[in-house]
């Protein structure tokens, strides 16, 4: 379980406050109108900023101090989740050892993990000759060789196509219900929520709230969701 | 390479022949070089004097003054050979250098007899030019002239300093006019002796401020007989150089059989070819052949040591006013 | 303290040296934007050859110039064949023209790699805007060269500030006196240490007051970074930017490398018979040049991360070019003397002090590419925990390859030509390629040492290019 003890996140004028705790394993989305804070509460939870107060709980332990690698998160960002002078199999590779002194059994679980996203035969490829859709598998194969029991992802897959994005996250999402990980993801579109994610937490004004269940959320909105989902 | 065997080899090399007793003469770089007289000169002293003799290079006449004065007594030199006559009191002033002992007979256009420093060669300055064309004889002739000249700069260059101590010498107070006068003249001013005779080689100037004794050089070396040393009428500035013996010396006889070498045949028979300068002592098999078409000045000029030093800074002065404006 | 006449030095230094650094600059615009968006065949060597009067010694580089605009160049020739008065090189022009000669491929190097940071995908958007070589200039290129102008200016206004040679021979005379003569003079008429000193401080000076300047206005702002293609620039595939860009390439070649076509001729023929010590020599240059290098990388490594934090200790690294090498030696020799023999140090120190004189270069292109990779993907790093010698093994050295080759080959290019601080502790034995030339200048051996001045030209240029291509090799894959 991930709870969020009395959060208060704050940057020059900007503030959040989150108190909730989330469910081990569950798929949750984070929604709310853009500049609300969704990406900035994902970057606290992995440890990218720090909060002014508050705790951050995984598990019965605190992680608010931790450094980000030390947390049991990995986490997918806008952009530049892949470096491009390394190969595929060298991105995945990172994983398992940021240092990439890969043992064969390490190797075997990269190739493993090459193939689940379908990508035989690109493991010497740079991330510049791949499609849109083939560097998010990469990255994928990546989270999956990590291991981790927290997954965030801050939009990573917002530039493709509706029908890639949604395979990108059928793909997560099999992933962490294979893995028993807890899903956090940044969402601009309601019916990402829907499809994946039975929780969502609505980020607005100031305020992070507990995970609700998405379809009457998203059925029936507050105000504000309502204003962001345009009515509807 | 690695770092640390560079060190280790650097360090590696400076000889450890403890036994061999050893020789440090300080002179300038080019002196060492394997054109100049460096080369003969170590291997016939060291036949001679069964010692290991240390040429070090420090720059040039200044330099090597300049870094005697860092050094101070601590310095491993016994001997330092290439100052000048123009750096001669301000080297007697550091009292670092002691008296020689070596008797004289020397071959120079003027009586010598100072008790610090021996002279191993000498010459004199003028300006070179090209053989055919209409040259002056005269500092004024060339100041009305349209010749272009290259010179070196006083502050940077021993010639440089000669030509101005040469015409403070021969104008005293009117020197500030004749280089008003020869500032239309004047190319460029050079940092070094290089860099002007380059310029001049290359057809940047008529003439260039070198030595009397620089048409040798093309004659013997390169068989060219196309340079010429212009002479004139009002004489011509000398530039001797001197070696001295340090105080701190810890090879004092070893120092002086040095000091005689360097007054004998071995040594002076070396530097008209190498230093392309003057001996001071006549070798015995006369000097070599092209020397003798060498221009003779009738007057040689050098301005009294003791007062070199504050004729030299008025000098400047007017050198600087004159050319900047 | 220093009288009217160091200050009309002053005075002189800062304004050749600012006017040097300003042509420097504006004139490389157009070359290193043709650069930028042209592609040719033989475009890699005209970067490389045209980098060449750099690295070149001095008096070399002055007479290969003099071939051209000296008073028997070709310049003055055609003038006379066409009936016209010859044009006079002599003064404040030829000391700006000789330092725009020596610089400009520097400057072009420093926007070159200015306009090879924006992101094909910029220039992929601005094209699919419709935007015209106006408006690419407007919204993508100037705000690049706003903040990279002011660094380049900076640096080359720091490499003129100490400039002797140059502004000395082609200055005409002592109206072209500048600081670094003043300090000569110091030390070789009055042997006045201290006075040398402070003009040296406020040489110093200037150049702190310079790089704090160009810290204010070249503020470094963020270009997202891309995916490393090779990219095309649709807007300016018009004929009239062709033949802009051809022209501005083709002036750029002519004037420099026709002043290094002269060093070339001028050299052949001393080339093929070069005595034994001229090699040997060569060998001495080179084993230093790479000893050098390495001491430049990993000092600018260390330099560029502290510069992460703080901003100005790029300016620290500038005084390393500003200050004469007569006071940097002077200094070392002071502070070794009462330990040891400071020539048996010669070798590593000059070394060094080489080393210190490419910082300036090498943090200039450091710093930015080293602040894109941390914003870029210091987060990713971050998470997956990749952390000392990884991060710098698989993230910091492979993103910097670039950056880093350029900087490796132009130390090293630079300690081959410097003649440096071992002309004071010199030792025979191990004489420097530019100091034997100087010795063969000296000994009226002027072919030869155009001969030797034209190895130097070939050494430098091969060790430059060796570490530049190895930086660019694969990146664009």
């Amino acid at each position: 379980m991930l709870r969020l003890e009395a959060l208060d996140i704050r940057q020059d004028d900007f503030r959040l406050q989150a108190d909730f705790a989330i469910p081990a394993g569950s798929i949750v989305a984070v929604i709310g109108p853009s500049g609300a804070g969704k990406s900035t509460l994902l970057n606290v939870i992995a440890g990218f900023f720090p909060p002014v107060a508050g705790r951050i709980i995984w598990e019965q332990r605190d992680i608010t101090g931790l450094p980000p690698a030390q947390r049991p998160v990995a986490m997918l960002f806008q952009d530049n989740n892949l470096f491009p002078h390394l190969t595929v199999a060298q991105n995945i590779g990172l994983g398992i050892r940021p240092d990439l002194r890969l043992t064969a059994e390490d190797q075997n679980r990269v190739a493993e993990a090459v193939r689940r996203v379908g990508l035989d035969g690109m493991e010497g490829r740079k991330p510049g000759t791949l499609s849109g859709g083939q560097q998010g598998r990469v990255a994928l194969a990546r989270v999956m060789v990590q291991r981790c029991p927290l997954i965030l992802l801050d939009e990573p897959f917002a530039a493709l196509g509706p029908a890639l994005k949604s395979e990108m996250l059928d793909l997560v999402a099999g992933l962490a219900g294979e893995t028993g990980a807890t899903l956090l993801m940044v969402s601009h579109d309601p019916t990402d929520a829907r499809r994946i994610a039975p929780l969502t937490v609505l980020v607005s004004e100031g305020q992070a709230f507990a995970p609700q269940e998405t379809g009457p959320l998203l059925n029936n909105p507050p105000p504000a969701l309502a204003d962001y989902l345009g009515g509807g | 390479m690695k770092p640390h065997l560079v060190i280790a080899a650097l360090l590696a090399a400076s000889p450890a022949l403890a036994q061999t007793p050893q020789l440090t003469v300080y002179t300038y770089d080019s002196f060492l070089s394997e054109w100049g007289p460096g080369p003969a000169i170590k291997q016939a002293f060291e036949t001679e004097c069964g010692c290991v003799l240390n040429l070090v290079g420090a720059g040039d006449g200044a330099a090597l003054l300049g870094r005697l004065k860092l050094e101070g007594a601590r310095s491993d030199a016994d001997i330092v050979l290439g100052l000048d006559t123009g750096l001669i009191s301000a080297a007697r002033e550091t009292g670092l250098f002691v008296a020689h002992t070596i008797e004289t007979d020397l071959d120079l256009p003027l009586e010598w007899n100072d008790p610090l420093f021996l002279p191993y060669d000498w010459g004199y300055f003028a300006f070179v030019g090209n053989r055919g064309e209409a040259h002056s004889t005269s500092f004024r002739e060339l100041a009305e002239s349209e010749q272009k000249i290259v010179i070196q700069d006083p502050r940077s260059s021993t010639p440089g300093l000669g030509l101005l101590m040469w015409v403070k010498s021969v104008f005293g107070d009117e020197a500030e006019e004749i280089w008003a006068a020869l500032a239309d003249n004047i190319v460029t001013v050079t940092p070094g002796w290089s860099e002007a005779y380059g310029l001049f080689l290359e057809g940047e100037a008529d003439l260039v401020l070198s030595y009397t004794t620089s048409p040798a050089y093309h004659l013997i070396a390169e068989e060219d007989d196309s340079k010429v040393a212009l002479p004139f009428s009002e004489g011509h500035y000398m530039q001797i150089e001197v070696a001295g013996k340090l105080a701190a010396t810890d090879q004092p006889e070893l120092a002086d059989q040095f000091l005689r070498f360097m007054l004998g045949d071995a040594f002076q028979s070396v530097i008209p070819t190498t230093n392309w300068m003057y001996p001071v002592v006549l070798p015995d098999g006369g000097l070599p052949d092209g020397f003798s078409t060498l221009i003779q000045p009738e007057t040689a000029i050098l301005a009294p040591i003791d007062q070199a030093g504050a004729l030299r800074d008025l000098a400047l002065d007017e050198w600087l006013r004159a050319l900047s404006r | 303290m220093p009288g009217p006449s160091d200050w009309a030095a002053l005075r002189f230094t800062v304004l050749q040296a600012l006017l040097s650094a300003l042509f420097s600059v504006v004139l490389a615009v157009p070359v290193a934007r043709a650069l930028a968006r042209r592609r040719f065949r033989g475009r890699g060597l005209l970067v490389t050859l045209m980098g060449a009067p750099f690295i070149l010694p001095v008096i070399v580089a002055v007479l290969g110039l003099l071939a051209v605009f000296g008073r028997a160049g070709i310049v003055n020739q055609a003038l006379g064949g066409i009936g016209l008065p010859p044009v006079q090189i002599y003064g404040l022009h030829g000391v700006v023209l000789a330092h725009v000669f020596f610089n400009l491929p520097l400057a072009t190097r420093f926007l070159l790699q200015g306009w090879q940071g924006i992101p094909s995908e910029r220039f992929r958007l601005a094209a699919s805007l419709g935007f015209g070589p106006s408006d690419v200039f407007r919204q993508l290129e100037m705000p690049m060269l706003r903040t990279t102008l002011p660094g380049a200016a900076m640096v080359i206004f720091a490499i003129c500030l100490s400039s002797f040679a140059v502004a000395l021979t082609l200055g005409g005379g002592p109206r072209a006196t500048t600081v670094e003569l003043a300090i000569y003079q110091a030390f070789r008429f009055d042997f006045d240490l201290g006075r040398a000193a402070v003009l040296a401080v406020i040489q110093m000076a200037v150049v702190t007051v310079a790089a704090l300047l160009a810290f204010r206005f070249g503020h470094i702002n963020g270009f997202g970074r891309g995916l490393d293609r090779p990219f095309r620039r649709w807007e300016a595939e018009v004929w009239h930017l062709r033949i802009l860009d051809a022209l501005a390439l083709v002036c750029a070649a002519l004037f420099l490398l026709i002043p290094l076509a002269a060093v070339i001729w001028r050299g052949l023929p001393g080339l093929l018979d070069l005595p034994v010590q001229v090699w040997r020599a060569a060998i001495v240059s080179v084993v230093m040049a790479l000893s050098s290098t390495l001491f430049a990388i990993i000092l600018a490594l260390c330099l560029a991360y502290l510069a992460l934090a703080r901003h100005r200790t790029e300016a620290i690294a500038l005084i390393g070019v500003a200050v004469s090498p007569l006071v940097i030696g002077t200094g070392l020799f002071l502070l070794i003397n009462p330990f040891s023999d400071p020539a048996r140090w010669a070798f590593v120190l000059t070394s060094l002090v080489n080393a210190l004189a490419a910082l300036p270069f090498a943090l200039r292109v450091l710093v930015p590419a080293l602040r894109d990779i941390v914003r870029d993907y210091g987060p990713l790093a971050d998470s997956l925990g990749m952390s000392g010698l990884s991060r710098l093994r698989l993230l910091v050295l492979p993103r910097l390859r670039r950056p880093l080759g350029f900087s490796a080959g132009l130390a090293a290019a630079l300690s081959m030509g410097d003649l440096g601080v071992i002309a004071l502790f010199a030792d025979p034995e191990r004489a420097t390629l530019p100091l034997e030339i100087l010795r063969l200048m000296g000994a009226y051996r002027m072919d030869t040492a155009a001969g030797a001045g034209l190895l130097l030209l070939a050494i430098s240029l091969f060790l430059f290019w060796t570490f530049d291509r190895g930086g660019r090799r694969d990146v664009e894959a």
